[in-house]
């Protein structure tokens, strides 16, 4: 029974003895092999760490288990969600859009607004047209956005609706009410059985930015266009943006959603920040567009490239030394500037606290898993420290992306220990880490279980961090980023070296006061 | 403030809210929106809502799908049983262990619940079908997994569309081994919430455990004349542990949990039970029917939030046993009251007076009122997220007070509500939590508990009354207003 002077919630509650032998009780009833034979359930943990079930749990053709990726219209929400006064909107059923509210609230601790048309059994028969013109008037009524962004759930992509046809049918209903001939309702097709969340990503920035730039070619100015790409970090955002102010480029960062996920107490707004509309609309005269995620951006780029001709565009991956240097240079190069007194400081101060701490990640072993782009990053980061990447898992690697990796990691003297695994999920990664284990894991939440199961220490790095407060603030992009990168992983490595060094009587004599 | 100026308070936010919509919305809203009196007997539903309609498209409505009700709710947490998100990868992914449904066991090995198992659609499922693909995930579940007890099949949006039959490919399965195989045609576009997958979940216990036969391991349980099962209770954050203590202490033996910490064995033995105990009405009122009409087992609706509506519902249930379990109610009663006085003799004085607004799903719009009010607080608004006529007639029981209620309340809505009747305490769910926080009210999540709990029974009753004393009273609410700022007077 709870002691009114010491009140404590489930984790110590039922380790209370009237509990614990509720929980004991309870196992006559229920017919599991824990409850029936726990001997068994020992063995086959046992061999759930084997060679012998690494390569069956490899050999998987048709269920994954654990997976390290999510849908296409989640990354949709977030490009709208990066655009001033800009509502996103998902045609299809509203349960989707419960879900994409709840994952990026759980991890950015922060508000995310976003609408569905709430289509059912009827709409599946006879398309969403009904849905798609009440639901654009009801939104635009209530919560008055500049700006809708379409994008779709699989349900809609399967029954093949015509969101071009529909939001012009929409407007034409609407008659000017609320959804006015200029309106920009943007649109894009994410079906969320074609790639991962950062496909979706990319289809709606590609759209966005085709259908608002249309008409608007002009003259080419100075300005460059950076594109942040699946960005969940908001201070890589402000990291990116601060190089930039150095290099005093006119800059216009398409898709910044780090005040709308970032908001300060006192009242609250729907929307906060992002590029403004008339600024995404001359985004085709700019002299050239940076994207700083290239596997999310692949088909936005290609458009720019292309149909834009904004030939010196790049894309660049600015996490880490050599990452950072290369986003640099570009700039100088795009602005014919040197690069600013402050900038060199910042960056001999990165050099400097990697000079000072390399000892302690050189020659571990890391697995590590996320998106592309966020590997491409971070494995470079841990190769200029000397670490060994042993496990690279990429459960949405796109084409192109394990060759890529491959290059990178052979360029490690540990090459040969660095394994690249592209298309897999976190429940293979639970075999490897068995098999050919690691000192420590970077990764996402997910990574908890594993930490669980194998006894490997877990840097919280990543996409989604549902479980650790505010890293989502932090840079992980710049030499400030890298920094932070830095900062953690070696206070990780200090952290795990007293845990193992903290027995007294035992080990305690390495329990060193100065490290 | 006397509760007449309350009560046209609310009236005034209602009809204020209702014009920023264009006039078919307006229409339709205006009828999930009300005033419950308890005492006005011209309302049929609390407020004279309406309920179970389809939602207006193109708002921030907080509901979700009936994958949801089915994978989320009913089946997910069945421990022992391994549950495929059948479809593409996001359902799986953004439902995966978010709702605190505890148990024990050896995760991945002969339990499963925190994991995602997801038959990963890609464009060739779609148009050449995912049967096939649905035949091997259940071969290699069982080489990889070979202590589960079975596989659920949880259909997303795609699988209604495309034609699959995972019927027949479960069906095929099951016999070649023995196995229970649940498939559920749950896809999201299904009804207009949660509620119709609890439904559609709820009837394939009925088709595949109880009118199947059902393999289990270990030995037989005797019946006794004792024995009831705990039905819809998630066990959040241990919800059902906290109440299961109690039950055991009045002499009742509790043979089974739905679906919190619950096992496959468990469900197919509930059919003996002498009594069914519900706690989630609206998730789980189907199969406690079935179970009343098929094998003649009475169920009753219990409350364990708060001690008031403890002490009710202890006593609602000895009634249906002997004199001895009557007996054994009156102590346990007597064992707990000294402690339950203590929580609220601490706690109340901190919270008297408080007044909560309240968007909950399931029961909790109306079974957690008591809780507050055995604290001194009141609840001024209250709504569901999926409920049925059948709830808001039950919410106008548990109501004290005119109080607002709002049937599918979105996001404009409450926040409208919310700045105009200006509660001391927003309990609602995540979605919503940093909306109110951003204006410096206190907020608990009522889904989850806020990753607390439990909140169920009297120890759980402890744990919720030092929560809600925590939220209201944290010095964090007072930092909002910089010292530089100046009052309205100033200004």
């Amino acid at each position: 029974m709870q002691e009114v002077e010491n009140i404590v919630n489930g984790q110590k509650l039922f380790q209370k003895p009237e509990y614990q032998k509720v929980l004991a009780d309870k196992k006559m009833f229920e017919g599991g092999m824990g409850a029936v034979n726990p001997e068994k359930v020992a063995e086959v943990a046992e061999w759930t760490k084997s060679w012998d079930y690494r390569e069956k749990n490899l050999a998987r053709e048709a269920i994954t288990v654990n997976p390290a990726k999510a849908c296409q219209p989640l990354g949709a929400v977030m490009v709208a969600l990066g655009f001033e006064n800009t509502m996103p909107y998902v045609h299809g059923s509203h349960g989707c859009v419960a879900y994409f509210r709840s994952y990026f609230t759980r991890h950015f601790k922060e508000p995310t607004p976003c609408v569905s048309d709430s289509m059912t059994e009827d709409a599946a028969v006879f398309g969403g047209l009904v849905n798609m013109k009440d639901g654009l008037k009801n939104c635009a009524a209530l919560y008055k956005p500049d700006m809708i962004m379409v994008s779709t759930t699989c349900m809609a992509e399967v029954i093949g609706d015509d969101l071009y046809a529909f939001a012009i049918a929409a407007k034409e209903e609407d008659g000017g009410e609320f959804l006015p001939e200029e309106f920009p309702i943007t649109y894009a097709h994410t079906p969320s059985f074609v790639g991962s969340h950062i496909t979706g990503y990319d289809n709606m920035m590609q759209g966005a930015l085709q259908q608002l730039t249309e008409g608007h070619q002009g003259e080419q100015t100075d300005t460059i266009n950076i594109i942040p790409g699946f960005e969940t970090y908001i201070g890589s955002i402000r990291s990116i943006k601060h190089i930039a102010e150095e290099f005093g480029a006119h800059y216009v960062m398409l898709g910044d959603h780090s005040d709308q996920w970032d908001m300060p107490a006192g009242e609250y707004t729907m929307f906060a920040g992002g590029t403004k509309i008339e600024d995404a609309r001359n985004a085709i005269n700019a002299k050239a567009t940076l994207s700083l995620q290239k596997y999310a951006t692949a088909k936005t780029m290609k458009m720019i490239t292309k149909r834009w001709k904004q030939k010196e565009s790049a894309e660049l991956n600015p996490i880490g030394l050599r990452g950072t240097d290369e986003f640099v240079m570009k700039l100088a190069e795009l602005t014919g500037k040197e690069v600013p007194e402050s900038l060199k400081v910042e960056r001999g101060r990165l050099v400097d606290a990697m000079q000072d701490s390399y000892p302690y990640m050189h020659g571990k072993k890391f697995a590590i898993w996320g998106d592309p782009d966020f590997l491409i990053g971070v494995v470079g980061f841990l190769l200029e420290m000397g670490a060994e990447p042993t496990h690279v898992l990429c459960h949405n690697a796109p084409r192109g992306w394990e060759d890529e990796m491959r290059a990178l990691l052979d360029t490690s003297p540990a090459a040969a220990d660095c394994h690249v695994w592209a298309g897999k999920d976190l429940w293979h990664m639970r075999s490897l880490l068995f098999t050919e284990p690691v000192d420590f894991m970077i990764g996402n939440s997910y990574g908890k279980e594993l930490m669980r199961d194998t006894g490997t220490p877990l840097i919280y790095i990543g996409f989604p961090i549902f479980d650790r407060h505010h890293l989502h603030r932090y840079s992980i992009s710049g030499y400030d980023g890298a920094l932070n990168l830095l900062t953690w992983i070696t206070n990780k490595v200090l952290d795990q070296l007293d845990e193992e060094t903290k027995d007294i009587a035992s080990t305690d004599y390495f329990f060193d006061l100065v490290r | 403030m006397g509760p007449e100026t309350l009560e046209s308070k609310q009236r005034a936010a209602v009809e204020e809210v209702l014009k920023a919509y264009p006039d078919k919305a307006a229409k339709n809203r205006a009828k999930h929106l009300g005033v419950g009196g308890p005492e006005d007997e011209s309302q049929k539903t609390c407020g004279n809502v309406r309920s179970n309609k389809k939602t207006v498209p193109g708002v921030m409505s907080q509901r979700g799908c009936a994958y949801a009700g089915s994978k989320g709710v009913v089946w997910g947490p069945v421990k022992d049983m391994i549950h495929i998100s059948h479809g593409p990868i996001g359902c799986g992914q953004y439902s995966r262990a978010g709702r605190r449904n505890y148990y024990i066991g050896t995760t991945g090995v002969d339990t499963f619940v925190t994991m995602n198992f997801s038959s990963d659609f890609q464009e060739k499922d779609i148009v050449f079908g995912g049967d096939k693909k649905l035949a091997v995930c259940f071969e290699e579940i069982d080489a990889l997994f070979p202590l589960n007890n079975g596989i659920t099949v949880q259909s997303e949006c795609p699988i209604g569309l495309i034609g699959d039959d995972i019927n027949a490919t479960s069906k095929v399965y099951a016999k070649k081994t023995g196995k229970t195989i649940v498939p559920v045609n749950c896809e999201g576009f299904r009804g207009v919430s949660q509620s119709l997958g609890h439904h559609i979940a709820n009837d394939t216990v009925r088709d595949y455990i109880f009118d199947a036969e059902v393999e289990t391991l270990g030995e037989e349980i005797e019946a006794t004349d004792y024995d009831v099962a705990i039905i819809g209770d998630y066990n959040i954050g241990g919800d059902a542990w906290s109440s299961r203590i109690l039950l055991e202490e009045m002499g009742l033996r509790v043979v089974a949990q739905w679906s919190g910490d619950a096992t496959l064995k468990e469900m197919a033995q509930t059919p003996k039970v002498k009594l069914n105990l519900l706690h989630c009405y609206r998730s789980m009122n189907y199969i406690s029917r079935h179970m009343e009409k098929e094998f003649g087992i009475p169920w009753m609706e219990y409350n364990f939030f708060g001690p008031t509506q403890t002490i009710k519902s202890l006593r609602k249930i000895a009634s249906f046993f002997d004199e001895s379990i009557q007996q054994k109610c009156e102590e346990v009663i007597a064992k707990y009251q000294p402690m339950v006085d203590g929580v609220i003799n601490k706690y109340k004085p901190r919270l008297e007076g408080k007044q909560v607004m309240l968007f909950v799903g399931g029961l909790r719009p109306r079974h957690v009122i008591g809780a507050y009010e055995d604290l001194g607080m009141e609840v001024i608004g209250t709504g569901y997220e999926f409920a049925h006529d059948d709830d808001y007639k039950r919410t106008k029981d548990e109501i004290m007070r005119s109080t607002v209620i709002y049937d599918d309340v979105n996001e404009y809505e409450l926040e409208a509500f919310v700045k105009k009747l200006q509660p001391d305490l927003v309990a609602s769910g995540i979605k919503e939590k940093y909306v109110f926080q951003k204006m410096g009210l206190p907020y608990r999540q009522m889904h989850s508990w806020d990753y607390s709990g439990p909140y169920h029974g009297y120890d759980g009753f402890a744990i919720f009354a030092k929560d809600m004393d925590l939220a209201i009273n944290s010095p964090v609410w007072a930092h909002t207003k910089a010292p530089w700022d100046k009052t309205e007077a100033e200004a």
